[in-house]
């Protein structure tokens, strides 16, 4: 059960090295800021590492920073719960691209000016690029698990497949192997919401007192619906009016979704930086784990990107999510058969859609107890 | 825990060590007993609440229909492969068959037999879809779709070029000869294996 807040190290790690990148270029002075919970045993065999989802950050189990809010995954994460601190050294960082400590496109890069747009485009890979320098500046070698729901999911294979000496355990949540049409349509809707923005001024608004807070607000609000059922947005709202008896005949929010999504993009805008969502949402799109393979069926190809992994599988989806539908965690597990992979796969049944991995679905915590067990 | 008779039988014929898949596991009792004898075991279970069971246990549990889901696991890639209680409940057990014994070098079949004597009375008397400890739900809502009996099962093994290593058979919780099996075993167990070359 969600508690009160638990013991937290938070942290920031300035990196010796340029980090490098996909794309070609390297990241300078990058900085990794990343939140701990329980303790790393003396073996250095129990940490797991938690990646976040597109808009989450490393505040996990702890308060949010800016909305007070319990962290994203507190209902998960803590004593005696299904990843439990008492027992695993649980570490959480924000990804690279970010904006909640680790460098991102509203950090100052090394000429002393904000980057902007002059961020480099960043991967999935790129991501748990930082994670990796995270996890040797921490001495650990070798993860007990690495654990992740939607953009988080994508992380925890790469690092599998990149750097299939560092995971024991890899638990995938409501993700894909390579993003689909349909989900880069969506963030396509948001990143040009966002650009539409007068405000937005090529992403050099930083220091301008105008930000693109009215493009993010509508990138935030299309993606919200994509997070949902649509039987829960029928259950929560129905047809029902906002404060108001009878419709405006205007186009303020009558509707009470109308009303629910323009708080959910105002709210957003206060925490989250509108080019950080450009950059993250760009990664996403570009995930494809299997296309370094080669092979001309994406099958196979993925077969190819799991072969020799020796880590634990466990992929899970939600019979209610259509923006990572189960289709694309068969994909996962299919191509983890051919490779002869240990992988437990179910479609549980929960009525949120996608936001399912993060709300109260008691099927799901036993899953990832008994597959931490 | 006991283990089911069929799963014990099933068990006490798999070496230690071996890399099984059960097709139709369940709710992983036969597995858990697998791996608690040193064995790599796998499962395939159609029901999501048998799979969270599983999964729970630590055990390697993928959701799936033996129908559509076996053609993505390689040739061989297992010792043992086995169907306990799963063949009469898949859309095409000829070509679930014939799966099970391209992944795994070996296979173990176990299914309630249609023509035990209690079933031929049923039908002969009574004129209706037997129900009984076996086959305990009514012909409008068992998963059993494709009812057979030990005779059709050697049949097909036979016209398949399957040879069968071993077969036993029981009547309630016991082991009965194999003489007049298709009367009066209610529950067959077999061991597959094609030929060699």
């Amino acid at each position: 059960m969600p508690q009160g807040p638990i013991p937290t190290t938070s942290a920031v790690l300035d990196l010796a090295q340029p980090l490098p990148l996909d794309g070609g270029q390297s990241l300078e002075n990058a900085r990794i800021a990343y939140e701990t919970y329980g303790r790393l045993n003396p073996a250095r065999d129990n940490a797991i590492l938690i990646c976040h989802a597109t808009t989450g950050d490393q505040h996990v189990a702890s308060p949010h920073p800016i909305t007070g809010k319990p962290g994203w995954w507190a209902r998960t994460v803590g004593p005696g719960l299904p990843i439990d601190t008492d027992r695993f050294f649980v570490i959480c960082a924000n990804v690279i691209g970010g904006c909640m400590g680790s460098t991102g496109p509203a950090s100052i890069a090394p000429d002393g000016a904000p980057y902007g747009m002059r961020f480099p485009v960043i991967t999935i890979r790129d991501m748990v690029r930082g994670h990796v320098a995270l996890l040797d500046h921490l001495g650990i070698a070798r993860l007990y698990a690495v654990v992740g729901g939607s953009m988080g999911g994508m992380q925890a294979m790469s690092l599998a497949v990149n750097w299939p000496e560092m995971a024991g355990r890899v638990l995938v949540l409501a993700a894909t192997a390579a993003m689909p049409a349909q989900n880069i349509a969506f963030q396509e809707v948001g990143r040009q919401a966002i650009m539409a923005d007068p405000a937005w001024q090529g992403g050099a608004y930083y220091g301008t007192g105008q930000e693109p807070h009215a493009g993010l607000s509508v990138a935030r609000m299309s993606a919200h619906v994509t997070y949902l059922s649509e039987a829960t947005l029928s259950e929560k709202f129905g047809r029902r009016l906002q404060d108001r008896a009878a419709k405006s005949f205007g186009f303020d929010a009558d509707f009470q979704v109308e009303s629910y999504l323009r708080y959910q993009g105002a709210a957003f805008t206060g925490r989250f930086d509108a080019n950080a969502y450009l950059y993250i949402t760009r990664a996403m799109s570009y995930f494809d784990l299997a296309e370094d393979q080669g092979a001309d069926d994406h099958g196979t190809a993925l077969a190819a990107a799991f072969a020799g992994s020796r880590a634990r599988w466990c992929v899970v989806s939600f019979d209610t999510d259509w923006l990572y539908p189960t289709a694309e965690s068969r994909k996962i597990v299919h191509a983890l058969t051919a490779a002869g992979a240990a992988v437990s796969f179910v479609e549980l049944a929960a009525p949120f859609g996608h936001d399912s991995f993060l709300l109260d679905v008691p099927a799901l915590d036993q899953v990832i107890a008994g597959f931490l067990a | 825990m006991s283990l089911r008779p069929d799963l014990a039988l099933i068990a006490a014929h798999i070496p230690a060590g071996a890399r099984v898949l059960d097709i139709g596991c369940g709710d992983g009792a036969l597995m858990a007993a697998l791996r608690a004898k040193g064995c790599d075991a796998r499962g395939m279970e159609l029901d999501p609440a048998g799979v969270g069971a599983c999964v729970a246990q630590g055990l390697s549990v993928i959701q799936g229909d033996a129908d559509t889901d076996l053609a993505f696991y390689p040739d061989a890639s297992f010792d043992v492969a086995i169907l306990s209680q799963t063949l009469q409940t898949t859309k095409r057990p000829d070509r679930v068959l014939e799966e099970l014994l391209r992944i795994g070098r070996r296979g173990f079949v176990s299914f309630p037999n249609f023509a035990h004597w209690r079933v031929r009375v049923s039908l002969l008397w009574e004129g209706r879809m037997p129900v009984t400890r076996l086959l305990p739900v009514a012909w409008y809502e068992t998963p059993n779709i494709h009812h057979l009996t030990v005779s059709d099962f050697r049949d097909l093994v036979s016209e398949r070029g399957i040879g069968v290593e071993d077969a036993w058979f029981l009547s309630g919780d016991a082991r009965i000869g194999a003489w007049a099996a298709n009367w009066r075993a209610e529950h067959a167990v077999f061991q597959l294996a094609l030929p060699r070359g």
